[in-house]
């Protein structure tokens, strides 16, 4: 038997040289679905919106500056409510063994890849019964687009309801990828509507091959790509849920690069001679939430004492095992307009037990709500949860730490009046400061289903927010988002925990991997050494 | 023997109801809203939320749910996964093969070890052999089995090198899939290397999830064969002169295989159990790990329908063990 098993996987590894420049890339979940806009999961996006579709903008490779991509350029009216986008002419769509494309890439597919979303009576709305659109909804994209006009066939014109500054970086979201009308047209005739789900076309660097449930997914290059040409002929996506077992993959050449290693880990792989580990500032944040509408958490100035009382550096040691960045913002350091400026609360307990006692707040007992699921801004919340009672406990604040499942967890913190302060985090959706102050902590976002869970409406703070979406002018805004940095960092309404690192473990030998900061695992540009 | 087979399908009925009910009940007492999970940290408007609960049905009373998931399914329909908005038949038996290949070869690896061990062991009561694989058993019985595989992909996989880490078959082979198991899959294919790159992808997880079985049947198996060996036959039998190879292994083997078989049926229950971790840790695209992801999303339809298929399939196996007995020992017939 022994010999049978040495002999067949020396055999296997002949084959594997013979075909150098097949990419495997172990993933860590399958996706939802291969189109991209009824879905939200991160891996989803890896498998269908970034391999083998375009958008209109995207983001620059490793930064979240948006960049034109099927629209060449674009002009925008005087009052910020008028966007007309020139489309690159000659983007060639995919073809598979049911689909031969007889037209290019043009202003109908830009349409309908809008219009399938928006509207409900779309025929394409509801191709597979139960889909919902949960980012063109979340964004209210229906609320923003008034219209979206084609104004030949390659120039459209979307008309805005207000003057929505980061518009263009909603557009380059994987939500709203470019999708072939006449792929559709093709499907809707032969009456084979959920291929657009299982076998997309689009105009990537790469073709979808083939899934197999659960376990592999294909892609070879695209020969007719628009842009930058792929290095690599195939990528194989290996589905390998467990983050040790994916370790042990890289580690056996079984694929190149993986996502997501388990913190424990990382030691391990940087002292690998085989592996190389690349490292980023991810774009999140973890955080505290006061409910800053109870008592005594109303009081700017007892949130600002429980702030001073906790030690974060202590946090991000044993939490996150040195992999973060202690936070001081809502916003992270890789975001533009982020306020290196503002100083945090120094971590003073004497000093947070005497501002409890001035302010007349004595004997405090709070719950600390902890998140039952690891996520990347936070890899143990009931660590932290337990550490944050510790130091609490020497001011002379009892703490009780509560956890939910995390569906009731999500609700439960957001019913109004919750008592205590909850665990939480974000990672951004497309690079925008928007994305990070609005959603958590504008009036609007404290209402119910809303996601403020600090209830925390303060109107110097919303209106400096929603005079930044209306200028266009990237410099003025970056000044309101400073401004809006000051003000949270005097009304606390959170203590800013960490803004947790990135870590992509590869193969010796792999180069072109570009960390993005959106989590976003693209394979247009790498390729393997011989 | 037609009637014996008639009446157990007619058992089937009434559990068949009850474990539609169980399978419908269990998912929506587990607290968490599938709305709100898939909406996650951004939250979701209770407009909104009204309107997605509605889409699905779930704004409904639960006895009319219940009746309409239960109407659905004499149409043949199992609903739609909410996560993949696939059919969960579909899926179900895309993943299926899978399990059942895995499952096959680990029971097949069960018994072929676990009864000549557990028959050894009681013929040889006391001995060395039997105390030490008596004791292994103990220890396979309890062992954690993620801790144990992945033991087993550093040992094997990563210091020597013998086998693939997960997976089923090494991405250097690519061919249709025919029935969905791979090991005929890849003969098949007639690609050089296919079929050996898929046993050796199996043995990992083989083992793995032979592991519990194995320890009970070998011990069932032991403590059936000493019980029988006591019975005043195979005394008589041995008394008459006859060899006592063949009293042990026609006499008494055949009457100790009766618990022991039953002990086989009830494993299957185990295996699925097993499969879910085991499948986790091997990256092994089968139902295991796809009805723990819809647990932990509250995908209502493939808990409900992944269970009910499940249990269909265990009563099915159960039947089948019923029915061997008939086979072995007549007396079961007749009554």
């Amino acid at each position: 038997m022994k010999k049978l098993l040495i002999f067949a996987s020396a055999l296997a590894m002949s084959t594997a040289v013979a075909e150098a420049k097949t990419f495997v890339y172990c993933s860590e979940a399958s996706p939802e679905g291969f189109d991209p806009a009824p879905y939200t999961a991160g891996s989803t996006f890896d498998a269908g919106a970034h391999p083998v579709y375009n958008r209109l903008t995207e983001f620059v490779k490793g930064t979240t500056e948006v960049e034109p991509s099927l629209a060449e350029s674009w002009d925008i009216s005087e009052d910020g409510k008028e966007y007309t986008f020139h489309l690159r002419q000659g983007v060639k769509w995919h073809s598979n063994d049911s689909f031969t494309p007889t037209r290019d890439f043009n202003a109908d597919d830009v349409i309908f890849s809008f219009e399938r979303q928006a509207n409900a009576d779309h025929p394409w709305h509801q191709y597979i019964p139960g889909l919902t659109y949960e980012y063109y909804s979340s964004m209210s994209m229906s609320e923003l687009i008034e219209k979206i006009e084609k104004v030949d066939d390659y120039t459209v014109k979307f008309t805005l309801t207000e003057p929505m500054a980061p518009f263009l970086a909603n557009i380059a979201m994987p939500f709203v990828s470019i999708v072939s009308k006449e792929y559709a047209d093709s499907l809707e005739e032969s009456g084979n509507m959920a291929a657009l789900n299982n076998a997309p076309i689009g105009t990537g660097p790469f073709q979808f091959v083939n899934y197999q449930q659960d376990a592999v997914i294909r892609y070879k290059k695209n020969p007719d790509y628009w842009g930058t040409a792929p290095l690599i002929d195939d990528l194989v996506f290996a589905i390998t849920p467990d983050a040790a077992v994916r370790l042990q993959k890289l580690k056996a050449g079984e694929c190149h690069l993986m996502s997501y290693p388990a913190p424990a880990d990382l030691e391990a792989i940087k002292a690998d001679p085989n592996l190389q580990l690349d490292e980023q500032a991810g774009l999140n944040v973890g955080y505290l939430a006061y409910n800053t509408t109870v008592e005594p958490f109303d009081n700017p100035k007892v949130r600002k004492a429980l702030n001073m009382a906790i030690n974060k550096e202590a946090i991000i040691g044993a939490v996150f095992q040195g992999a973060a960045e202690p936070a001081k913002n809502p916003l992270p350091p890789t975001m533009w307009s982020y306020n290196d400026a503002i100083e945090d609360d120094p971590y003073d307990p004497e000093a947070a037990k005497k501002m409890l006692e001035d302010e007349g707040v004595t004997d405090l007992k709070m719950q600390i709500w902890a998140m039952p699921v690891q996520r990347p801004y936070m890899p143990n919340a009931r660590r932290t949860a337990e550490l944050m009672q510790e130091d609490l406990s020497k001011v002379g604040v009892d703490v009780e730490i509560v956890s939910y499942e995390w569906g009731e967890y999500l609700s439960k913190s957001m019913e109004s009046g919750r008592e205590g302060a909850v665990i939480l985090g974000w990672t951004g959706d497309n690079g925008d400061p928007d994305n990070f102050l609005s959603v958590l902590l504008s009036c609007a976002s404290a209402d119910e289903g809303g996601a403020n869970r600090a209830f925390w409406c303060n109107e110097e703070f919303s209106g400096l927010l929603s005079e930044a979406t209306r200028t266009t002018d990237q410099e003025e805004r970056t000044k309101l988002y400073e401004e809006a940095q000051v003000v949270f960092k005097e009304e606390a309404p959170w203590f800013t925990i960490a803004h947790s690192t990135t870590y992509v473990p590869m193969a010796k030998g792999v180069t072109g991997f570009v960390i993005s900061p959106l989590g976003d695992y693209v394979f247009d540009t790498v390729d393997i050494a011989e | 023997m037609v009637r014996f087979i008639l009446t157990k399908l007619l058992y089937l009925i009434p559990t068949f109801l009850g474990i539609t009910i169980i399978a419908f009940g269990l998912v929506r007492i587990l607290p968490g809203d599938p709305v709100l999970l898939m909406a996650g940290e951004r939250g979701v408007s209770p407009e909104r939320h009204a309107q997605l609960t509605a889409m699905l049905g779930y704004d409904k009373p639960l006895v009319m749910q219940y009746f309409s998931f239960l109407g659905r399914l004499f149409q043949g329909d199992f609903g739609n996964s909410l996560s993949t908005n696939k059919p969960v038949l579909n899926e179900f038996l895309t993943l299926f093969p899978a399990t059942v290949e895995l499952g096959l070869c680990a029971i097949f690896l069960a018994v072929i070890i676990g009864v000549p061990v557990g028959v050894l062991a009681a013929i040889k009561r006391g001995s060395w052999f039997d105390q030490i694989s008596m004791t292994s058993a103990l220890v396979g019985f309890s062992m954690p089995i993620f801790w144990w595989g992945l033991l087993l992909i550093i040992f094997f996989s990563g210091y020597l090198g013998w086998t693939p880490v997960s997976g089923r078959i090494s991405y250097m082979f690519y061919f249709p899939n025919v029935t969905g198991f791979m090991l005929i899959d890849s003969l098949l294919s007639d690609q050089e290397g296919a079929f050996k790159s898929a046993v050796l992808h199996l043995i990992l997880p083989a083992i793995v999830l032979s592991t519990i079985p194995l320890a009970v049947i070998a011990r069932q198996t032991r403590s059936a064969m000493l019980e029988v060996m006591g019975e005043d036959y195979v005394r008589t039998a041995r008394a008459k002169g006859m060899p006592r190879r063949r009293v042990i292994g026609v006499h008494a083997l055949r009457n100790a295989m009766i618990p022991v078989i039953t002990t086989i049926g009830l494993q299957i229950g185990v295996l699925m159990a097993g499969a879910i971790l085991t499948e986790t840790i091997f990256s092994w695209p089968g139902i295991g790990k796809w009805m723990v992801d819809a647990i932990s999303s509250r995908d209502y339809p493939v808990v409900q329908s992944g269970l009910l298929l499940i249990a269909i399939l265990v009563m099915v196996v159960n039947l089948l063990v019923d029915l061997t007995y008939g086979l072995i020992n007549p007396r079961i017939r007749v009554k």
